[in-house]
């Protein structure tokens, strides 16, 4: 149990996916304009990725590891994330539409979202059990969704302030991430046994 | 004839710096501010994407023709994987600490934006040739990008370059450069610093596309629209 919280907090804090792992920058600058999508795009990131621990973990364990078949680990994992974005994609547009069509480019891009199959790869390079595994991806989520709030509301703000031109957009955007990544470096000594 | 080797030199230019990839069009951020604390590991990274971007642009530009319209996402995605576990395993093999040092970014080279936006935007609708071209142009702007990233961040950051003690005797490094935020804070000041260098040629190269590349990728302004939202 002990264990279980260490690799929670481990993963929302101290290497958060966003903000010292890199994984997953695209969404994070993409969808940060509004709280609102950001919202919906980190609950999609966090339903996938736990969804996706667990039926990668499987495969591993099971479908690739007793083949000795590790060598395809990228090429199944990538597959197997992809029919689960399908699917969470068709059950969207029918149950929630507005969401849907809110979300638009993003959700299909969560396919190549780095976080997702980054994960996957962590969990086999770590030697996770599959709850373990599933925590991870819980953690790494809520991590995600954490940044992606705060940048957010950073952002909404940074939309009435007067910048120079040639920081518009992208720049201002990577510098305002690199100070809200300076903070969470705070949580860098923060080591649970 | 002269005119049609003008257009494969501007397919090849065009991903350098009409359309860097890093720069231009934002894509395949993750491992331009991971990895880049080494010149050498930009370079690394750099030629392991250029691999994965030509070898699957000229598949995908191949099978475009027998390749479902509605299939395509996992045929390309399958491709993709497939150069990418190639470079992974090249790698792991000749260059093993390059590998390590790289870790879980080389296989992430198959979610790489970069590879995928190129599959979808040029190459399925060119033929091999050209699509082996701009692979080749775009990989190069890739490389190029990240192995300035990471000059600046090791300059900075280590008082290195490429091993090399480079500020012995100007400045003591600062560690922040080759921290997480370092990364974003470089990588924005670049960004900037090309919008600055470039932005005067912008409105004309605007015009160049809109004359003379109208026919040949329909997905400059799909790809010029998409960098912008992102």
């Amino acid at each position: 149990m002990k264990e279980l919280f260490a690799i929670l907090i481990g993963a929302m804090f101290v290497e958060n996916f966003v903000l010292s792992k890199f994984l997953g920058i695209c969404p994070f600058l993409g969808v940060s304009k509004k709280t609102s999508t950001a919202l919906g795009m980190s609950g999609a990131v966090t339903f996938v990725l736990v969804l996706s621990q667990a039926v990668t973990w499987l495969t591993n364990e099971y479908l690739l590891e007793p083949r000795g078949l590790e060598y395809l680990q990228t090429i199944a994992f990538i597959l197997v994330i992809a029919a689960l974005v399908q699917f969470v994609e068709t059950v969207l547009k029918k149950m929630m539409p507005a969401l849907y069509k809110a979300l638009g480019v993003y959700l299909p891009l969560i396919t190549t979202n780095c976080a997702v199959l980054g994960s996957a790869l962590i969990f086999v390079e770590r030697d996770y059990t599959f709850i373990q595994s599933v925590v991870f991806g819980l953690a790494a989520g809520l991590g995600f969704t954490m940044a992606l709030i705060l940048f957010s509301g950073i952002r909404e703000r940074m939309e009435a302030c007067d910048i120079p031109e040639a920081f518009k957009g992208m720049p201002i955007t990577l510098i305002a991430a690199s100070l809200v990544s300076v903070t969470f470096m705070g949580f860098a000594g923060l080591i649970i046994k | 004839m002269a005119e049609k080797k003008n257009s494969k030199l501007s397919i090849f230019l065009n991903g350098i710096i009409k359309e860097n990839p890093t720069f231009r069009l934002l894509l395949g951020n993750c491992p331009s501010l991971a990895i880049t604390t080494l010149a050498k590991n930009g370079v690394g990274m750099g030629a392991a994407a250029t691999f994965v971007l030509v070898g699957s642009n000229i598949v995908i530009s191949l099978i475009r023709k027998i390749t479902p319209d509605k299939v395509r996402i996992p045929v390309f995605i399958t491709v993709i994987a497939g150069f990418t576990t190639i470079v992974q395993l090249l790698l792991a093999a000749f260059l093993p600490e390059l590998n390590k040092q790289l870790g879980i970014y080389i296989p992430l080279i198959v979610v790489n934006c970069i590879i995928f936006a190129r599959a979808e935007m040029f190459a399925q609708k060119n033929p091999p040739v050209d699509s082996f071209i701009d692979g080749l142009g775009m990989g190069t702007g890739f490389t190029i990008a990240i192995t300035i990233i990471g000059s600046v961040r090791e300059i900075l950051g280590s008082g290195t370059w490429m091993g090399i003690p480079v500020t012995v005797n100007l400045f003591e490094p600062a560690t922040f450069f080759i921290l997480p935020p370092g990364g974003f804070m470089i990588m924005g000041l670049l960004i900037a610093l090309f919008n600055k260098l470039f932005s005067e040629k912008k409105s004309k190269t605007a015009k160049e596309s809109e004359s003379g590349c109208n026919g040949g990728c329909p997905g400059c302004s799909k790809a010029m629209h998409g960098g912008e939202a992102s």
